[in-house]
């Protein structure tokens, strides 16, 4: 059984009737010590979920925000293996928050495949999500990652078709990121009829829980996310909040910078299905 | 046209050269990427395709680019005898059109409305933004800053044509932030455009189609040096930044055993310096942009700028077919310093009356030793691939002198 961390938590939300608070926040940004905090913070306010961005020099598929946060990151000597030991300090004082590690490929190729299944399954992670491997490109991370009980989060888009929803869902686990623009990260969102039928069609054909992201900024937009999917991803948002700290020259700030916006982002998506079922 | 061998069977179904090549895109992109590829093998089976192509290779390129006897530096070297393949006499100045007529006929008719690009020197630029004035598509260039500012003449150009340029100040604002930045306009209007990549570098299908658009160099050679000297070349010799200009010379050969191959790689101020783009004699594999190559990178897996005079050569990767013919042994790769690359230039003003874009000018400082290693008995065909104009400012600036 891979990802159990992941089912759980999934399942535990579909019993309280909300969706899954999913944030992302870049390892080592501005530096490890605090983004630790910001990970702790970000538990304490009602994420359910955490993918902790792998920063990369060449982060392609990302946004403005994301970029600079991977640019921060790097320049505290932020890398993937310092991702994994923030990770790993994360899963000492919490146990039952799964940690998606997000990055890019060649990080994780030059670490070496097994080399990186071990340490991310010592850390304590639960899933990866790798931008730039498609299903075509995957297979060998997949391997290696579920010898640990890893999953491999897969992507789906709007120009994911049904057939090609069936190639995506085939050997996909965990939950199904549904990137709801086709865009980059913290792009505008796309029209929810649009994402209704994307994350009904990936959640049919893959029989796992989808979760939207790309794009959700405001408590409004998650919210109405919420009803749509089974979990919504924020991190541009979160991630700005990092930059606004640094910008203020008080990085440490940045803790209580998160938990003010993930307490209202958390309580947009709880609160979200009844406030529409009453509307 | 080539006939099959054991070469021409790269890319396999899963557009790899070996372990090179590869499809790592994100999923936005996956189905286009493979649509083309679909539209491609159509394409190619199409006669109604092919003839477009060569017609605008004739009558708007002027193809056949001469086969040029370059007599003084032959004397000069005193080795073998050396020929330039001038396809620095193209239209727009460089080899880089012969692949964006093909790509940007591709466009046409996947019913695609505009037309993306990224570029270093700006040749690739220039060319896309010709090709796109031709037949009336909306161009947008995206250009690291760094280069903006060290290409103006093509910047300029560019702007003349009606492109719209889009400098890139993320990274250090040259060749491969500028590719990172026309990866996310893709994947954000992926329904209308079409993005033309300038080097045989990317996903599948493009490494293979932007060498099979180039390959029309090579084809004409060795045509034209049976024509000429009664034989094949002893080598090639082209500069190597993606690699476009070299697949396109090597691969209609490839199959001939007696041919060397020899890529020169920008060493920029040299390879044990660090300050270089020499990703296959100074990197590892990994993945970017892509596909699976050889890379500049750090020991975890982050990717290191590239240094060199050349804005053209100023990328951290290489094609992934060159990766697999370095491993393979089938070519050999060098290098070459910003230093050498500028003498190289100067001699082969005076020498031969011809100004060399500063990336030919990588693989002519090369050609003197491998001329005096083949010997007056040895035969070299150099890929001239890109005319030296655009690289008259910056270089007055490096020699000292103020135009």
């Amino acid at each position: 059984m891979t990802a159990e961390r992941i089912s759980a938590k999934f399942e535990a939300c579909r019993s309280e009737g909300r969706a899954a608070f999913v944030a992302y926040l870049m390892a080592g940004d501005p530096d490890l010590d605090t983004s630790f905090e910001c990970l702790k913070a970000l538990a304490a306010s009602g994420a359910d979920i955490i993918e902790l961005g792998a920063p990369f020099t060449d982060p392609m598929a990302d946004g403005p925000a994301i970029q600079r946060a991977a640019q921060r990151s790097l320049a505290a000597g932020g890398s993937l293996s310092s991702t994994l030991d923030v990770a790993a300090r994360f899963r000492l004082e919490d146990k039952v928050t799964p940690l998606i590690v997000m990055g890019y490929a060649n990080p994780i190729f030059s670490m070496g495949l097994t080399n990186f299944a071990e340490r991310a399954a010592a850390a304590g992670v639960d899933g990866v999500i790798t931008v730039d491997l498609p299903p075509e490109e995957d297979a060998s991370l997949r391997e290696a990652l579920a010898a640990h009980g890893l999953a491999v989060i897969r992507l789906a888009t709007p120009t994911t078709t049904e057939a090609r929803m069936k190639r995506v869902s085939d050997g996909a686990a965990g939950f199904v990121y549904y990137v709801s623009v086709a865009g980059v990260t913290g792009a505008a969102v796309g029209a929810e009829e649009d994402i209704r039928e994307g994350v009904e069609r990936a959640r049919r054909l893959s029989g796992l829980p989808v979760a939207v992201g790309f794009g959700v900024r405001t408590g409004e937009q998650a919210a109405r996310f919420a009803c749509l999917a089974d979990g919504v991803v924020v991190g541009s948002a979160l991630v700005e909040e990092v930059r606004a700290a640094v910008e203020d020259g008080a990085p440490k700030s940045a803790v209580k910078r998160i938990t003010v916006v993930a307490q209202s982002l958390s309580n947009a998506i709880s609160s979200a299905r009844i406030v529409r079922s009453m509307t | 046209m080539s006939r099959a061998n054991a070469w021409s069977q790269w890319p396999d179904a899963n557009g790899r050269f070996g372990e090179f090549g590869g499809r790592y895109v994100a999923e936005t992109l996956m189905p286009l990427v493979l649509e083309l590829e679909q539209e491609y093998a159509r394409a190619k089976e199409d006669p109604a395709f092919q003839a477009e192509f060569d017609d605008l290779l004739t009558h708007y390129v002027g193809r056949p680019s001469p086969m040029y006897f370059a007599e003084r530096l032959t004397e000069h070297f005193g080795g073998a005898r050396i020929y330039f393949k001038r396809d620095e006499l193209n239209h727009t100045g460089a080899h880089k059109i012969n692949n964006c007529i093909g790509q940007v006929l591709l466009a046409r008719r996947m019913g695609k409305t505009r037309i993306i690009a990224e570029t270093g020197a700006g040749q690739h630029g220039v060319a896309t933004a010709t090709i796109c004035a031709r037949f009336g598509l909306p161009c947008v260039v995206f250009m690291g800053e760094t280069d903006v500012e060290r290409q103006k003449p093509n910047v300029f150009r560019m702007r003349l044509l009606g492109a719209e340029i889009v400098p890139v100040s993320s990274g250090t604002g040259t060749l491969k932030d500028a590719m990172n930045e026309a990866l996310r306009d893709w994947v954000t209007n992926v329904s209308t455009t079409f993005y033309v990549i300038g080097t045989a570098a990317g996903p599948h299908p493009y490494p293979m189609l932007v060498r099979d658009f180039q390959s029309v160099i090579g084809r004409e050679a060795r045509e034209q040096i049976l024509a000429a000297e009664g034989r094949l070349p002893d080598a090639l010799v082209a500069c190597i930044g993606g690699g476009s200009n070299a697949i396109g010379l090597f691969h209609p050969f490839l199959e001939d055993e007696g041919v060397r191959m020899i890529g020169v790689e920008a060493g920029g101020h040299g390879v044990n310096t660090g300050q270089h783009a020499a990703s296959l004699t100074g990197g590892r594999p990994g993945v970017l942009h892509g596909n699976r190559t050889y890379l500049l990178q750090d020991q975890n897996g982050q990717i290191i700028d590239a240094h060199s005079i050349s804005a053209g050569l100023d990328y951290p990767g290489i094609g992934p077919e060159h990766a697999f013919l370095h491993e393979t042994g089938r070519a050999e790769y060098r290098t070459c310093t910003d230093t050498e690359a500028l003498e190289a230039f100067q001699l082969c003003a005076r020498l031969e009356g011809i100004l060399p874009a500063l990336e030919p000018a990588h693989a002519l400082a090369r050609v003197g030793e491998i001329a005096r290693e083949l010997g007056p008995d040895g035969l070299i065909v150099m890929n001239m691939c890109g005319r030296g104009d655009k690289d008259v400012f910056s270089i007055a600036a490096h020699l000292g002198v103020n135009i």
